[in-house]
């Protein structure tokens, strides 16, 4: 018995960074907490579909923490930016995703590292939950050189492995996404691409061309409507003749899922993840989220929307309180563990956010480097005609 | 007189030098493939990916519906996740519909993403004027693609160019624009024994002097290279020989050769099939004038460009809406001032 406590306790310390031997436990031993538990989750509305995603999830109490964890990550690193933005440390664009986390870990949860990913611009969730550290997210929010894309990029366009963005035109991720899909099925690889876009987005004319292609071609690509009810300031009622967004792939099967539950967007995920590998062809889904910012940082998002409806939401529907009550009313975990979560992503947060700010700019001679890919050095034209500047790849 | 392994110089059309290219290039790197509409069943609209569809099935040339900003973005997220598409536009007046894909999409991202994310694609098709399609099919999108850092853009004339230059073009790693000419798709040309060779590549970035001449330079792309070359064994009659440059590639634009020729000849004619304003004349103009040869320039840079307007329909009309060979004579005389 004490051997399997110093086993458990050394795995959560490993899970949240602690250094062995430092109390871990609290008041009650692992051996009261649930292992495991099922949860009801929200039936999905289903399009073109005879069978849809499970009225059931299973959660295990690692897992129920891990997810926590990222969504609170997520939280605190976007709260972050909202601070930094106002300091005017963070410059231009800045769209943040608090409100929206299940979403993120929810997907990543469901898929495999080596599937794909691609989103627009309110991109720093899954820009953490595809790898892609907090130190290095904020770095490129404040354009320092220890930024992910080196400063270059900024707020929309942050890359990683099986990554690809980030993307600042309305609708253009989605053909990237199933061309990213088309390449998964050439190569034959069984992996797929989660091309995700939004309520504003759905009326983009190239998402129909990539919806019509994909089922034609049966790409296994899973289109993911974030349905935040607004596209900048517009309600989805004032944007779409049909808000079923699910059914806007019309003879692509679809899915509307609670975005606000993880467990729901996960088992969604699953589901549609097996479609596609299952050569079936594209599938859409609709996560039915919130943003509790406004469009961006400039917009007080209060003029379109009231500001008791965004209340409501946080006090009825937060992603992250679901969970935790969940975990907590199924004695799945204690409330100091989920203190000491906050405690020790509140401080990686802090550390990230010092690096963001004392990182140097990159330096001058980066200016017009990488403008292509395995190429030799060539010459730019600066400002003026004696100004000549060099580009390496 | 063939030796063992080595190839006469044979006769090949601007055509069948592009489907030899894509068709070397495919069976060379299975990442290859080539998407457009009509590109598979229909053998290529104007016929330049005949036979490919035969040999290399349904996987690697992929008939397309009439979709092009759809297609074009599919083409380039498939160059992002580690294929090399070669995304055919039936002509580059469609183009338009996809250019948000070619310039936000592909030609940027390289940089955005610091060297993270290469785009090694292809974006080809017929460019410019044809015979008689009008307005809305005979625009030339050199100076347009030619702006933007992040794209190379390409701009064969003959065979060898064609060939070469295609093969060097899907070998990059990064976005290409590769600008044919219908015109000159039936028109044979000779190709070496080399540029028979299934490794002839011509490297991007490096004009070509057809003709040496002493008097006066001419520089052009595609079709009006012809011209051009046409022009000066007119003009050599009169004693007055004109050194022919081939750009061959818009961008980046090989000023170094063009300047070198004018500090030989002192005076400078540009031939372009598109628009006067903004154009690649006028890019050239500026160049020269920025740069070393300008001190040797005897008489300012001339422009010889289609007319500024849409293309008519009419053939009078359409015949002196583009630049025809005594206008490249007109042009030489009054820039020699003689």
């Amino acid at each position: 018995m004490k051997t399997m406590l110093a086993i458990i306790s050394n795995a959560l310390c490993r899970m949240t960074g602690r250094n062995a031997g430092a109390r871990v436990v609290v008041s009650r031993s692992f051996a009261d907490f649930t292992p495991q538990a099922t949860f009801d989750i929200k039936k999905c509305d289903l399009h073109r579909l005879e069978e849809g995603p499970p009225l059931k999830a299973e959660l295990t109490r690692d897992q129920g923490l891990q997810y926590y964890r990222t969504m609170q990550t997520v939280r605190r690193m976007e709260l972050k930016a909202d601070q930094l933005y106002k300091q005017k440390i963070i410059r231009g664009f800045c769209h943040l995703y608090d409100g929206q986390e299940a979403c993120a870990a929810g997907i990543e949860a469901s898929i495999n590292p080596t599937d794909h990913l691609i989103t627009a611009y309110r991109a720093h969730g899954y820009t953490y939950t595809r790898g892609v550290s907090i130190k290095e997210i904020l770095a490129e929010l404040t354009g320092r050189k220890g930024g992910v894309a080196k400063g270059k990029g900024g707020s929309m366009h942050m890359y990683a492995p099986h990554f690809y963005g980030g993307n600042g035109i309305v609708g253009a991720q989605v053909p990237l996404g199933a061309g990213i899909a088309l390449a998964c099925q050439y190569q034959g690889n069984n992996q797929l691409c989660v091309t995700l876009y939004g309520d504003g987005a759905a009326n983009q004319g190239q998402l129909f061309e990539s919806f019509n292609m994909a089922a034609l071609w049966k790409l296994p690509c899973i289109f993911i409507c974030e349905n935040n009810k607004y596209g900048m300031g517009t309600s989805v009622e004032r944007a779409s003749a049909s808000i079923d967004y699910y059914k806007r792939g019309d003879f692509i099967p679809g899915i509307r899922v609670d975005g606000m539950d993880v467990l729901c967007v996960r088992e969604a995920t699953k589901f549609a993840a097996d479609h596609c590998r299952s050569g079936k062809g594209p599938i859409v889904m609709e996560l039915q989220t919130y943003r509790y910012h406004g469009h961006s940082m400039s917009d007080p998002g209060v003029s379109y929307r009231t500001r008791e409806e965004i209340q409501e939401v946080r006090t009825k529907s937060d992603p992250i309180s679901m969970l935790k009550e969940r975990m907590l009313s199924n004695n799945m975990a204690s409330v100091e563990e989920f203190k000491e979560i906050d405690v020790d992503i509140r401080k990686q947060v802090e550390e990230a956010a010092q690096f963001a700010t004392s990182d140097p700019e990159p330096p001058l001679e980066d200016l017009c480097n990488h403008i292509f890919y395995n190429n030799p050095p060539l010459e730019v034209r600066g400002t003026n005609p004696w100004s000549k500047l060099k580009s390496v790849s | 007189n063939e030796q063992k392994g080595q190839k006469t110089p044979a006769t090949v059309t601007v055509r069948d030098a592009l489907n030899q290219a894509m068709d070397e290039e495919l069976e060379r790197d299975e990442r290859v493939f080539l998407l457009g509409e009509e590109v598979a069943q229909y053998d290529g609209a104007y016929k330049v990916s005949r036979g490919l569809w035969k040999k290399y099935g349904d996987k690697r040339i992929i008939d397309t519906p009439i979709s092009e900003m759809g297609f074009a973005g599919i083409a380039v997220g498939a160059a992002m996740a580690g294929l090399r598409p070669i995304c055919e536009f039936m002509t580059f007046n469609f183009s338009m519909q996809a250019i948000d894909q070619v310039i936000n999409s592909a030609a940027k991202t390289c940089y955005m993403s610091a060297g993270l994310q290469a785009v090694p694609i292809v974006f080809r098709g017929p460019n410019g004027a044809s015979a008689g399609v009008a307005a809305q099919h005979s625009q030339c999108f050199a100076a347009w693609y030619a702006h933007c850092p992040g794209l190379k853009v390409v701009s064969p004339w003959n065979s060898e160019d064609a060939k070469g230059l295609l093969k060097s073009s899907i070998r990059d790693d990064n976005p290409v624009v590769f600008l044919e000419n219908e015109l000159l798709y039936g028109v044979p040309f000779e190709m070496s024994e080399e540029a028979q060779s299934k490794d002839f590549t011509i490297p991007i970035g490096k004009a070509k002097v057809e003709r040496a001449g002493s008097h006066i330079t001419l520089v052009s792309h595609s079709r009006y290279v012809g011209h051009c070359l046409d022009a000066a064994a007119v003009l050599a009659k009169e004693g007055i020989e004109c050194e022919v440059i081939n750009l061959r590639t818009i961008r980046p634009m090989d000023v170094e050769s063009i300047e070198a020729s004018v500090m030989k000849t002192n005076h400078l004619v540009t031939v372009e099939g598109g628009w006067p304003q903004f154009g690649v004349g006028a890019e050239i103009c500026a160049r020269i004038m920025e740069g070393s040869a300008f001190n040797y320039l005897d008489s300012p840079v001339t422009r010889v460009t289609g007319v500024d307007i849409p293309m008519p329909y009419a053939k009078i009309l359409e015949d002196h809406s583009l630049p025809q060979i005594k206008d490249i004579i007109f042009s030489v005389k009054k820039t020699l001032n003689v």
